[in-house]
């Protein structure tokens, strides 16, 4: 279970706003949480506490590749980030590195900045404390789910590395 | 079965596949960068794996901060170096290298037909070729370089058609502003944007390039474009193995088709923040510029040095203007000296910098300051992404930089050259 105060951002929120180019050849997430947002809002990474939820509109995560960009969010202490929708390359850096993110439009949207939020990630449910509602999130395809459940890519290549080297059985 | 998805459904041995569909493709190259590959040397080896899937089919270039900007960036390319030494795989450092994805077509790394994967956001640049291009993240290229292949989902397919014929200093950079401009940030997101049409049979290579470049920037996973006569000249003078053909059926399913007739087209210019802020160039208003940037990515190509020369040739950069020409390969750079466009920049007070992703990014020659404007033929303009996030960043074709820097204000080119 997540629970954590809202932090509140609109749509398209494009890497260069998520971590500066000057921190991108950071690789400490730690570090490269004290960028985090720096272009958009510099107080940012000062304001959040750890479990801290981050809340977007459309196409959050649009622009480079640059994985920093999810790294810095996981290391600036927010736990989750929900938005109406997500860029695609950052979708795919954030699950393979266990950075839980959701899409649920409604709450996207009815949420305010300070709102505080509890998530149930197993259930998909938002329940928005401040406002006494709750949002369901939009299901993950069956494969996506099970990324999450291999804690991440690297422990899900990492599994599957290890049965490829094992000798045939007779 | 569209493009994307022919290419695919072969690489994943499926008879046919449809948007949606999970696969288990394999990839034919597997590229990286100093801007994203440190992560993926890490992730590597937290994942256990020993060697590279194959050594001839991964590629390292150093472009985004080479040659090194400050002490970091070369602790990452020594780490990077060290690396593909040991893995013996294909690697381009200062001299060889120029911007990755000026550089992989010109090698003939990339060939019609293939899966590319890149971890870097506008590897779908080689979807000029008729292959199957995408950026993805430094885990995923991790996975890539060390299984030989990766998950991906199904895109669905949009098509986009261009008629009429262009007029002169209308660009194939022209046609992909206006198509984010018109379809927006997130109008192709997860999408494989397939692009045909009579004016695109007329563009050269280098104008394809700019225009798969910047599917990214309307949010798509490919940009696509089939396999022609000027495809096929430009890749038989390079590739050293074989390589696939695919088209589109013509009962192919398309989410959508867009018809765009353009033969009236001005040059664009997309205003800051957004690449889908585009706008006629003569809507543009009276904007005083710091800094042009003819380069990138996007129009960092021979053709398009050769259009900002015709501008540039025998005039002055405006004395408030800094004028910023990069190359995007050695290649490139050797031809634009060969051909003279290098004396015709340096004579026009313009500086002339080694390959390099340099000013685009914001990382190094040409970082702007607060309160700043450029004019850049890059492809993004986002707060911050050249530096201050108080400058301001215009993205337009090199011929309108190469304009804007003489003139000082952004301008058509037919303002200060004839066509």
């Amino acid at each position: 279970m997540i629970r954590g105060r809202a932090h509140k951002f609109g749509d398209n929120i494009d890497t260069d706003g998520i971590i500066p180019v000057y921190a991108v050849n950071l690789t400490e997430p730690e570090e490269l949480g004290r960028y985090c947002m720096a272009n958009l809002d510099p107080e940012f990474a000062g304001r959040v506490r750890p479990g801290d939820i981050l809340v977007a509109g459309k196409n959050f995560g649009c622009g480079s590749s640059r994985e920093v960009a999810p790294w810095s969010i996981k290391g600036a202490g927010i736990s989750c980030v929900i938005a109406e929708s997500f860029a695609r390359i950052f979708f795919r850096n954030a699950i393979n590195i266990a950075l839980p993110v959701i899409i649920c439009p409604t709450a996207a949207r009815q949420t305010a900045d300070g709102d505080e939020l509890q998530i149930d990630l197993s259930r998909g449910e938002i329940r928005n404390l401040t406002q006494g509602e709750v949002f369901k999130a939009v299901p993950y395809p069956k494969f996506i789910s099970e990324l999450i459940a291999a804690g991440g890519l690297v422990e899900h290549i990492r599994q599957r590395l290890q049965r490829e080297q094992e000798p045939p059985r007779p | 079965m569209t493009l994307a998805e022919k290419i695919l459904a072969a690489h994943a041995g499926c008879d046919s596949v449809e948007p949606g569909q999970f696969l288990r493709v394999k990839v034919d190259l597997v590229m990286t960068t100093d801007a994203t590959g440190l992560i993926s040397v890490h992730q590597f080896e937290k994942m256990g794996a020993q060697r590279v899937f194959d050594p001839q089919k991964v590629v390292f270039v150093m472009d985004h901060f080479t040659p090194c900007r400050n002490i970091e960036s070369a602790e990452v390319v020594k780490k990077l170096r060290e690396f593909a030494r040991q893995q013996g795989l294909r690697w381009y450092d200062v001299g060889q290298a120029g911007i990755c994805h000026v550089l992989l077509p010109e090698k003939g790394l990339v060939l019609p037909g293939e899966v590319v994967v890149g971890g870097d956001s506008h590897t779908c640049t080689y979807g000029a070729l008729g292959a199957f291009a995408t950026g993805m993240g430094s885990t995923d290229i991790a996975a890539a370089m060390a299984t030989g292949d990766v998950w991906m989902q199904v895109p669905i397919s949009l098509r986009f058609n261009y008629h009429g014929r262009l007029q002169p200093w209308v660009t194939g950079k022209d046609l992909i502003l206006y198509t984010i401009g018109r379809i927006g940030v997130d109008g192709a997101t997860y999408a494989a944007m397939e692009f045909g049409g009579e004016a695109i049979a007329e563009l050269g290579m280098d104008d394809r390039f700019s225009m798969a470049n910047m599917a990214i920037e309307a949010g798509g996973k490919a940009g696509l474009f089939e396999v022609d006569q000027k495809t096929l000249a430009y890749v038989k003078a390079r590739a050293r193995r074989t390589f696939s053909v695919f088209e589109p059926d013509p009962e192919a399913n398309y989410a959508k088709v867009h018809e765009f007739e353009v033969s009236n087209l001005e040059p664009q210019v997309s205003l800051p923040h957004s690449p889908a802020n585009a706008v006629d160039v003569s809507q543009v208003g009276t904007v005083e510029i710091d800094q042009a940037v003819i380069g990138s990515c996007t129009n960092g190509r021979l053709d398009d040095l050769r259009l900002a020369a015709r501008v540039l040739k025998g005039r002055k950069v405006h004395s408030r203007v800094r004028c910023i020409v990069v190359p995007g390969s050695q290649e490139v750079y050797l031809q634009a000296v060969r051909e003279g466009l290098v004396e015709d920049f340096i004579q026009a007070g313009a500086v002339v910098t080694p390959p390099t992703c340099g000013p685009c990014p914001g990382g190094h020659l040409g970082v702007i300051g607060e309160g700043e404007r450029c004019v850049s033929s890059t492809n993004r303009n986002f707060i911050g992404r050249m530096g201050s996030p108080g400058a301001e960043i215009y993205l337009a074709n090199p011929a309108v930089a190469a304009a804007s820097a003489v003139s000082g204000v952004i301008c058509h080119p037919q303002e200060v050259a004839k066509a």
